[in-house]
């Protein structure tokens, strides 16, 4: 095992990146996510690579996607209002069919809104940000070492899947330092790049494009990523599961709001109510069939969000009609960020009204 | 074991360095540790605040709404998070700078230590800090003394080692304060 580093979520992120072989990054400062830019500005020269503070977050995500037709692992930062004016650029790139990883420490809106951790992003990453009904993976960390891990997880989904991945934080596990063991990036089989641009010499032409006007081209296309958005359904999902095993409410969160979650549902076990948790670490797929199994066990579903209810549509539609689901939510904004004893006291009110 | 504390105060206290110096040495003992800073719209002069998790086992929440001990340099923080120490929980406070009396709690142990006096009396008004960190780990014994002072040459940048000497001293001058060892 590799000594256990002390860094901030953000830097984590970053090193994930240069471990996963990315030496591309194109971005524009923005709280609370400029540790991204700032790690791999110093870092990126040592190791030959490029980085370039563009001149708007427009550019730098289509700079990206450049690069990524070009076959090279690459990734941009931002954080919500800048992740809004790059929706163009990554729909384009779904159309496409172009990796690239786009990290999101997400911050309150909408509009300017503030800064504060906020899960108000949710819909915005998960249901295609951009136009033309498309989806992208969406992984949601929720420490420091997830950071790092899922984030070399992303730059694989994005060549594995040919597709742009988004990781979906806020200023909790961005800001926030843990230990971090460095752990090497892990094998997998990957596609060759054989669609990607490189000067055509006397080998055939390749174009990469979104654009599609043959008659029916369009709609084989659409079709076409819609299969590959149901293979990610089955292939792709991750979450994790505390106490759900003999659990009468499941108490379900994900990103750093599952952290403070996972504490209120140890402190609902010591005073000897069944309750677990049920963490969803991919947003896009949603986990829907291991939460289904984990809601009918319990029967009753208490979803957890820092917005006001945006996940719990998800939860809703896996979980089906003989489950009960509600919600608490936190709106995002400064001292908006529950204590695990104020979720305590939401859960144990949920937990009188469950059945039996 | 598990501990938790606020360390707030006023930017520039250093407040999120002796935070960190905490995280540090608790993960050179081989704990898991979070150290979580504030982040508002805070500058030089408006409050810092960081929240440090050490546990053996799994951290759990970063967040904390009722700590075991609270440490204050300034007013302002001690009006701010004085009332959510939990009860039996300690609460360390700067009484060069803090109206003590201002704090009406009976179910915590109230424990004054005149950091900048201190700080001052030591030949740099900028330790205010590690007296606090010293009163903190006296009181607490979250983590080894020792490894607090290895602690300082991964927390600080090289060129400012030649301060670490001066630096141990203000966290031992916390701590003989904080146990009652002089006056």
């Amino acid at each position: 095992m590799s000594k256990r580093l002390f860094v901030k979520g953000n830097e984590a992120a970053a090193m994930g990146a240069v471990e996963a072989g990315c030496r591309y990054y194109f971005g524009y400062p923005i709280t609370p996510q400029s540790d991204i830019p700032e790690y791999l500005s110093r870092e990126f020269p040592k190791l030959s690579g490029e980085f370039i503070q563009a001149e708007s977050e427009v550019a730098s995500i289509n700079m990206l996607l450049g690069a990524s037709a070009c076959g090279v692992r690459a990734m941009t930062s931002s954080s919500s209002p800048g992740i809004s004016l790059k929706q163009e650029g990554i729909s384009y790139m779904a159309g496409a069919e172009l990796p690239g990883v786009i990290i999101n420490i997400s911050r309150s809106g909408p509009g300017l809104g503030g800064i504060d951790a906020s899960q108000a992003d949710y819909f915005q990453s998960v249901k295609g940000g951009g136009h033309g009904g498309y989806h992208i993976p969406v992984l949601a960390p929720n420490s420091v070492q997830e950071m790092y891990d899922l984030t070399m997880h992303a730059f694989d989904l994005a060549d594995l899947y040919r597709t742009p991945v988004m990781l979906l934080g806020d200023s909790v596990v961005g800001q926030m330092k843990e230990a971090l063991v460095p752990n090497p990036r892990p094998v997998r089989d990957l596609p060759e790049k054989g669609w990607a641009v490189r000067g055509k010499g006397g080998a055939e032409q390749r174009v990469v494009k979104s654009l599609f006007l043959g008659d029916g081209e369009l709609e084989a296309h659409n079709w076409r990523l819609h299969a590959k958005y149901q293979q990610m359904k089955e292939k792709e999902c991750l979450s994790e599961e505390h106490d759900t095993a003999d659990a009468a409410l499941l108490v379900t969160a994900f990103g750093s709001l599952s952290r403070i979650a996972h504490t209120a549902v140890t402190m609902a076990r010591e005073a000897g109510l069944k309750v677990g948790l049920f963490r969803p670490i991919t947003l896009f797929p949603f986990p829907e069939r291991a939460l289904a199994e984990a809601a009918g066990r319990a029967g009753k579903v208490l979803v957890l969000e820092l917005n006001t209810g945006q996940m719990v549509e998800d939860v809703r539609l896996s979980v089906g009609a003989g489950v009960q689901v509600s919600f608490y939510g936190r709106p995002p904004g400064a001292g908006s960020l529950p204590s695990p004893e104020e979720l305590f006291e939401v859960i144990k009110k949920h937990y009188v009204q469950a059945p039996n | 074991m598990r501990y938790d504390v606020v360390i707030a105060g006023f930017g520039g206290q250093g407040v999120l360095l002796a935070g960190n110096l905490l995280s540090y040495a608790a993960l050179e003992e081989g704990k898991n540790v979070s150290y979580y800073p504030s982040y508002g719209v805070e500058k030089r002069g408006g409050s810092a605040t960081c929240t440090i998790v050490i546990a053996d086992g799994a951290v759990g929440s970063p967040v904390v709404g009722h700590p075991s001990m609270l440490v204050v340099l300034n007013q302002a923080s001690l009006d701010r998070f004085g009332a959510s120490v939990r009860t039996g929980g300690v609460c360390i406070i700067n009484s060069s700078l803090v109206d003590v009396a201002t704090l009406d709690r009976k179910d915590v142990k109230i424990v004054p230590v005149p950091m900048n006096e201190i700080a001052l009396g030591l030949g740099d008004p900028r330790m205010v800090n590690m007296v606090a960190l010293g009163a903190y780990v006296a009181l607490s014994g979250a983590v080894e003394f020792a490894s607090l002072a290895g602690a300082l040459k991964e927390a600080l940048p090289e060129r400012n080692h030649r301060f670490i000497p001066a630096n141990v001293k203000a966290i031992e001058a916390g701590a003989e304060i904080a146990l009652g060892k002089k006056a």
